[in-house]
């Protein structure tokens, strides 16, 4: 385990560290020391590397990783893990807006809650967040699958494509097209491993699934009060 | 008998037969008219615009003999790498979507032989155009489909498109005729849909935030990679001092006249500022914040060719860029295909259904049997003729006033055919030292 300190080291150091640890493939592991909110940090990481961030970061920490494995012992700011390939994301405390934001694969594990655009234009990523999530969450979102043990703000999955959409909680209201669907078998069987993989103590049993109706795929004149 | 002269049958100006054929076309389906293009209207343009030529006070440099040089590096305020190009021309983004792959391999090869970048679109980078693009500029979209870190690496540059000029304020549209299997699986969407791009970035909200953003992107690509921010024709001034305090290397500034894929006709001709009028405000802020120069401004929207081009650098630009006459040079619009145009009810020269994706020429559509009559190597030696020409002529403009390098062209060059020419470039109405706004009159 080795300590890089914010205090002492810049930005620059700190990332440049990381990335050229994940890329030499050694999984190693780093710790994070006194982050106080700073902006970008362990972005861009590109290979198996244990990253623990002791304390809590600013805008699009662990942005646009891969396979690392990135946890912030505190809360994170907007866009946590935006564009997010693979690997893991762990937050112990809260996270901001659109945190998420267009993940292609890999999982985001939010232990508290998560702000508003949790899950903007999701592409592939898998989010489970304990806590409960803001409004507009998962507005375009395309793929993957979005997990919440809390309740849902207003909109949710507005304009939404494929992507799935777990509850627990009371949903606020539905954005645009969003409908609430039948939990079939395999749904229940994805619930189930997405938890065990964010050890999260809930049952499938008592989510429901909400996900696109699919009308406004191609525009249809009778349908333009919906937008 | 009592014979009243008959009148002439007359038209209305303000219904005249095409606003009336449009409101028939909107009664009969119900829904706006969507097209590609830029805005048809006229509105005052280069055209408008003229070089006096070196005389008395002003000394010629021979053309063919005395060096005229049309170099330009894009991104020497932060970047490690920045981008040198042998002309002062590049290629617009344009989408994989919008345009076929050969497209995209003929813009590709065209830009490289001439010695200049070109640049992706809404949709992700293909293989085709980074094989075939020794230099290309990689979109960061609001939509950001297929957008990964590893396309990002291999960019050359980074445009982080705010905005365009054929719709300042609207997100992208590629309906589903050309969302086929390889389309739609770069943008993550099944095969077939209308896709509708957002306009506003889904993780950053003002120029505070996109400062963060541009950290975030300069730390994925260890600080090498130039920075472009593209904006539409809308508040040049601000625009353009918000980009520079965000943080960019580059502003890309695109005015109303500028092409898009697909959108709504009434925005394309009701929204943003033309390009002429664009130009001064940019460079205006550039300087009142010490970074005209520093900060590189590529305009574009309208430009045709080397007479454009000049007036766009004289104007203060360093460096312009193509998308419809890329196109035009590649073989859309061509006379050769006029049976076909007939046949989709439309002409030479007004085509402009982009987005139904049955390009006669090939260009505009994911349809594998109209893209293969474009061939990749003989578009790409066309796109090298017309770039070399339009630089040719640009240094022929430059050389007749007196200048060694294109960007010693000035405003003072100038002088303008109207009064609305005057005031947007900022420069003497012919025949006068006058233009409207001029200080001290
Ligand atoms: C077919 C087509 C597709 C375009 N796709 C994009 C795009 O994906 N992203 C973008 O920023 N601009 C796009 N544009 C706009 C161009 O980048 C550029 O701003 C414009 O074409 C310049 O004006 P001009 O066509 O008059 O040269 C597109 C334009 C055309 C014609």
């Amino acid at each position: 385990m080795t300590v890089l300190d914010m205090a002492q080291l810049s930005l620059r150091e700190i990332n440049e560290t990381l990335q050229g640890a994940a890329k030499a493939q050694a999984n190693a592991a780093y710790e994070i020391a006194n982050p106080r909110g700073a902006h970008a940090v362990a972005v861009g990481l590109d290979g198996p590397l244990a990253v623990t961030v002791k304390g809590s970061t600013g805008y699009y920490c662990a942005g646009m990783n891969k396979e690392a494995a990135i946890t912030v012992e505190g809360s994170a700011g907007p866009g946590v893990a935006e564009n997010m390939m693979s690997g893991t994301v762990t937050i112990e405390g809260d996270a901001s807006q659109y945190a998420g934001a267009t993940g292609h694969g890999g999982l985001l594990n939010i232990k508290g809650n998560a702000s508003s655009r949790c899950g903007i234009s999701m592409k592939g990523i898998d989010i489970v967040v304990h806590g409960s999530i803001g409004h507009m969450s998962a507005f375009m979102a395309q793929k993957g699958n979005l997990v919440v043990l809390g309740d849902a703000g207003e909109a949710l999955g507005d304009s939404l494509y494929e992507a799935r959409i777990f509850v627990r909680g009371a949903v606020k209201s539905l954005g645009a097209d969003c409908v609430e669907k039948e939990m079939r078998p395999e749904h229940l069987a994805l619930l189930a491993d997405l938890l065990a993989k964010a050890g999260a103590e809930a049952k499938p049993e008592e989510f429901r699934r909400y996900g696109s109706a699919r009308t406004l795929y191609n525009f249809n004149i009778d349908h333009a009060d919906a937008y | 008998m009592d014979k009243t002269p008959p009148t002439e049958p007359r038209q209305s100006w303000t219904f005249s037969r095409e606003v009336n054929a449009e409101i028939r076309r909107a009664a009969e389906t119900g829904i706006y008219d969507i097209r590609g293009g830029g805005a048809k209207r006229r509105v005052p343009h280069f055209d408008d615009l003229l070089f006096l030529g070196a005389s008395m006070s002003r000394y010629p440099l021979e053309g063919y003999r005395e060096k005229c040089g049309t170099g330009v590096t894009l991104g020497t305020r932060f970047a490690k790498k920045p981008i040198e190009l042998k002309i002062p021309v590049t290629i617009a983004g344009m989408s994989f979507g919008a345009l076929s792959g050969n497209a995209k391999e003929a813009l590709g090869r065209g830009a490289t032989l001439a010695g200049t970048s070109t640049t992706t679109g809404d949709g992700g980078m293909t293989e085709e155009e980074r094989g075939h693009s020794e230099k290309l500029v990689y979109q960061y979209l609001p939509s950001r489909y297929g957008m990964n870190p590893d396309d990002l690496r291999r960019a050359d540059a980074i445009e982080i498109v705010v905005g365009q000029g054929a719709k300042p304020g609207g997100g992208g549209m590629l309906l589903g005729q050309k969302i086929t299997e390889r389309v739609a699986g770069m943008r993550d969407l099944p095969v077939g849909i209308d896709q509708r791009s957002a306009c506003r970035h889904p993780d950053w909200t003002g120029p505070d935030d996109l400062e963060i953003k541009i950290l975030e992107l300069r730390e994925i690509t260890n600080w090498e990679k130039p920075i472009y921010i593209k904006v539409g024709g809308a508040r040049p001034y601000y625009d353009t001092a918000l980009a520079v305090k965000a943080g960019a290397d580059v502003v890309v500034l695109d005015g109303m006249q500028g092409g898009t894929a697909a959108t709504q006709d009434v925005f394309i001709e009701n929204v943003g500022q033309p390009t002429l009028a664009c130009i001064r405000p940019a460079v205006q802020a550039l300087q009142d914040l010490g970074m005209h120069r520093e900060v590189q401004l590529v305009v574009s929207g309208g430009i045709r060719s080397g007479a454009d081009m000049a007036k766009a650098l004289a104007l203060g630009a360093d460096a312009v860029a193509i998308g419809t006459a890329a196109l035009v040079a590649l073989g859309d619009n061509d006379p050769k295909w006029e049976s076909e145009y007939q046949k989709l009810g439309t002409t030479t020269g007004a085509y402009d259904d982009w987005h139904e994706g049955r390009d006669p020429a090939g260009i505009t559509t994911q349809d594998p049997a109209l893209a293969a009559r474009l061939d990749p190597v003989e578009g790409g030696r066309r796109l090298r003729n017309y770039l070399n020409v339009m630089t040719l002529e640009c240094q022929t403009l430059a050389r007749a006033c007196g200048k060694s390098h294109v960007h010693n062209l000035e405003p003072e060059d100038l002088c303008a055919l109207t009064m609305e020419a005057a005031a947007m470039a900022r420069v003497p109405l012919a025949g006068t030292d006058w233009w409207p706004g001029k200080p001290g009159f």
